[in-house]
């Protein structure tokens, strides 16, 4: 079973991914790199990622968000994430990365933040 | 009497199973330990970037090489093993990955949760050559201040081997 599910959402040119499961080393995070890759293909460049439902995350994952982050950005679009779970939240305070990446608790301001 | 210690060892393929595997042997012990939830969370957190490390850094991913995990369980902690087969590294050797130029770096993190997350940390040259990562959590019946949910670790070097 993967440990990892994705599935993306549109409103007025931001996309929505809803994640669920475990952004770890092996399909978790190959899934988010190939889901926010494809989007970038097709030119979505404003990106929210739904982390409420991820439960999990390792270093493999957090690089991954920062994989994205970056790619994201250097399309000129902003990736942000959107309701952390008490794990992640702690992870990305350690590590800083609150610091890099705008976080949402709500999804109707995180849509906001884009105009 | 010498205090008694339990001891478990295996060893491991490199390979991505062995992560999940590490960490889900690692946190059933933590569990029979008494360990509470976010302990065992940040236990096997630990045990996973360790064997991490070792799958990728040490090992090179190379299948013909083995990771070697042990775990030991004495009166006062769980202390953790993890030796690669690859050419070792010392830990002042690693970035910081909380400095302004790394922030961004996609890899590099794995150490410092382990020094975050557990109350000892080091790393020493195993008998195999490569590296040999040794974490330890004090045992929540001690009522250490760490062993309480809090996260933080004192990082306060080598963790005894008790035989």
């Amino acid at each position: 079973m993967p440990s990892l599910f994705a599935t993306t959402r549109e409103y007025s040119g931001i996309t929505l991914v809803d994640l669920s499961g475990r952004i770890s080393l092996g399909d978790g995070s190959a899934l988010l790199r190939k889901t926010v890759r494809d989007l970038l293909e097709e030119g979505r460049t404003k990106i929210i990622l739904n982390l409420g439902d991820v439960n999990y995350i390792d270093s493999s994952g957090i690089g991954e968000l920062v994989s994205g982050f970056t790619a994201v950005r250097n399309r000129g679009g902003e990736l942000k994430l959107l309701n952390l779970t008490k794990k992640v939240n702690d992870l990305l305070q350690i590590t800083k990365l609150f610091t890099v990446f705008d976080v949402f608790n709500d999804e109707s301001t995180a849509m906001r933040s884009f105009e | 009497m010498a205090p008694e210690t339990k001891h478990l060892e295996v060893t491991l393929d490199t390979h991505v199973e062995s992560v999940n595997l590490a960490e889900e042997m690692c946190v059933r012990v933590a569990e029979a330990a008494g360990f509470n939830e976010d302990e065992c969370y940040r236990i096997g957190m630990s045990v996973r970037e360790g064997v991490i490390n070792a799958f990728h850094y040490g090992n090179q991913e190379k299948p013909e090489k083995k990771i070697h995990l042990a775990i030991e369980l004495t009166e006062e902690r769980m202390i953790i093993h993890v030796l690669d087969e690859g050419k070792g590294f010392r830990l002042n050797d690693v970035p910081d990955p909380l400095a302004q130029e790394n922030l961004l770096s996609t890899s590099g993190r794995g150490i410092f949760l382990m020094k975050a997350f557990m109350d000892e940390f080091d790393v020493q040259p195993g008998r195999t050559g490569g590296a040999e990562l040794v974490m330890a959590k004090r045992l929540p019946a001690l009522g250490s201040p760490h062993s309480n949910g809090n996260g933080s670790g004192s990082n306060s070097g080598a963790p005894h081997q008790e035989a």
